[in-house]
């Protein structure tokens, strides 16, 4: 990225506003810009044509991609199904499999920090009759195997645990459940967004039946996902949740997005060459952020596991400091933050909550999102700017004043609202 | 959420920012909202013994930057008012004055409560009755 610029107030390397809400989204990658392009204009074709130059040109664009998808999870391209990304990947493979398997049982088990689109994609089965574990976390945000083990009854069809929570980039010991389905004969889906193309992810070694993800996440365009469904030891067999055309071996019918597709696969393969030294690249970045941060304020609390973490994530409390009042404090940067002021249901992040953190700390949440384009010189100006703006809230706040008193704010009766 | 020009002024500038001797018998102090809820505003005010009016007012507030807005906006308008007057203060003119999104309406409903909860507390320090005075939720 282009950091040229005339401001002697921006550091170099340094490019205002700062994007660094990387689990929200990514830019894309100019390479993977480039790959795209042709498909928007001469190479326009049908992948599904089968009797003209215009559509095996696509088609071959397309194939390619599989082919890209594949290797980096560790399959093969047969068991890749192109979809609009992992909302629905996620439905798909839930309700496909909830729809497949109804005569074996109708139990499925998943935990409470999942994505919105598999949360609400169970509480909808369950309106269908279907009954659904919903597993705790532990403080650190990690699943307890042994409440996985007990969970899974006679009746269970499917265990469907993200590979990487998209707040607190806290990762699920994800060959550790594959190897829990397997001995069971219980199909394991995993919402790897998050993951795929930061951290290894291997459907062979990992025991993953099922795997959702997205190319906006890892540098490619919105609107285009896939599904990895395996093939053998065992098949996994999905009820189409779109009928049509019958494309993609008839689970998801539609007209190809070949432009979509073909950013996807590069996408993935740069990651594939890339993703060890980037996550090197990342985790310096984000550990100096955070020893800044933890340097030169008081009350500061990392959120979830550090070790289990993807190499990108930094979730902080500033606690005694409400999150939308911080965010605003910062307005060149762009992160997010876990408190219901920014929310539209007034409510705080779920997440947080999960992790047993009361309200207050999930209030005082921020979460910094490093990503490909990110540099050492722009975290060191997000750790100068959230360092003033939280010292600044903090003489603004009653709450730090009266802890800074030794008042227990525990004992205080609030008035309720 | 784009802020209005006027919720920007006081979150940079926020006028009356501080604490008063909240033992003086001079001094109404209101805390409402909690921690869980995400907001915490205090204000504080000194009144005249003799004519009733406030010469002093003080805030914090942990909360958003409308809360942030809604509570130094409120000491700027109690400041210079008898206690009567203050009382006068409602929600609405704060939503207006800052042009506050509806979302943020109950940033200024903690704003009023805080204006009547200090005065309150003033009040019943001072024997005064009681009256519609008392913080109401
Ligand atoms: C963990 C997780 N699952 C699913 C999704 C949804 O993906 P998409 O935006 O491609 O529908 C996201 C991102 O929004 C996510 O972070
Ligand atoms: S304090 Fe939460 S929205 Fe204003």
């Amino acid at each position: 990225m282009s950091n040229v610029t005339s401001n002697p107030d921006v550091p170099e390397g340094v490019s205002l506003p700062i994007y660094m809400d990387n689990h929200a989204t990514s830019p894309m990658d100019p390479r993977v810009l480039e790959a795209m392009l042709p498909y928007f204009s001469v190479k326009f074709g049908n992948a599904a044509s089968r009797n003209h130059s215009f559509g095996w040109e696509a088609e071959q664009g397309v194939e390619q991609a599989r082919e890209q998808i594949a290797r980096l999870i560790g399959a093969t391209a047969k068991e890749i199904i192109f979809t609009s990304g992992a909302t629905e990947s996620n439905n798909l493979a839930i309700k496909g499999i909830a729809e497949m398997y109804r005569e074996r049982g109708n139990h499925i088990i998943t935990q409470v920090t999942e994505h919105k689109a598999v949360l609400d994609t169970c509480k909808r089965l369950e309106k269908y009759g279907y009954r659904v574990t919903y597993l705790p976390v532990k403080a650190d945000g990690l699943i307890d195997l042994d409440d996985l083990r007990r969970a899974i009854d006679d009746k269970t069809i499917l265990v469907t645990i993200m590979s990487a929570n998209n707040e607190i980039g806290v990762i699920q010991p994800v060959a550790e459940i594959g190897n829990i389905c397997h001995e069971k004969g219980v199909i394991f889906h995993t919402d790897a967004v998050q993951a795929v193309g930061k951290i290894p992810v291997d459907v062979q070694a990992m025991n993953i039946d099922v795997l959702s993800l997205t190319a906006h996440k890892i540098y490619g365009p919105k609107g285009v996902g896939a599904l990895y469904v395996r093939r053998r030891n065992p098949r996994v067999q999905i009820a189409a949740q779109i009928d049509g055309g019958g494309h993609e071996r008839g689970m998801r019918s539609g007209t190809l997005n070949v432009p979509g597709i073909v950013g996807l696969g590069k996408a993935c393969a740069i990651a594939q060459e890339e993703m060890a030294t980037e996550a090197v690249r990342l985790r310096a970045m984000r550990d100096h952020l955070r020893a800044r941060l933890e340097a030169e304020l008081d009350y500061v609390e990392v959120n979830g596991s550090w070790e289990h973490r993807l190499p990108g994530n930094l979730n902080m409390s500033f606690i005694y400091v409400e999150g939308e009042s911080l965010l605003m404090g910062i307005n060149d940067v762009a992160v997010s933050s876990g408190s219901a002021c920014t929310s539209a249901t007034l409510e705080p992040s779920y997440v947080l909550k999960a992790l047993g953190l009361g309200d207050d700390v999930a209030h005082s949440s921020i979460r910094f999102g490093l990503g490909r384009f990110n540099t050492m010189a722009e975290c060191d100006y997000v750790a100068d700017k959230v360092i003033g703006i939280v010292k600044k809230l903090r003489e603004l706040s009653p709450l730090y004043e009266m802890v800074k008193e030794g008042i227990d704010l525990s004992k205080i009766e609030w008035a309720a609202h | 959420m784009a802020y209005s020009d006027k919720v920007v002024d006081h979150y940079n500038n926020p006028r009356n920012v501080g604490t008063l001797d909240k033992s003086s018998g001079e001094v109404g102090t209101g805390l409402v909202g909690a921690p869980e809820c995400g907001d915490v505003m205090r204000l504080q005010i000194r009144v005249n013994p003799e004519t009733q009016v406030i010469e002093e007012a003080k805030f914090k507030t942990f909360g958003c930057g409308s809360a942030i807005a809604s509570s130094s906006l409120a000491t700027e308008w109690v400041k210079g008012k008898t206690v009567a007057e203050a009382l006068e203060i409602k929600n609405t003119d704060i939503v207006k004055e800052l042009a506050l999104p509806p979302v943020k309406i109950h940033c200024s409903v903690l704003a009023e409560d805080a204006i009547r909860a200090a005065i309150g507390d003033w009040k019943k320090k001072n024997g005064v009755a009681e009256a519609e005075a008392v913080a109401t939720h």
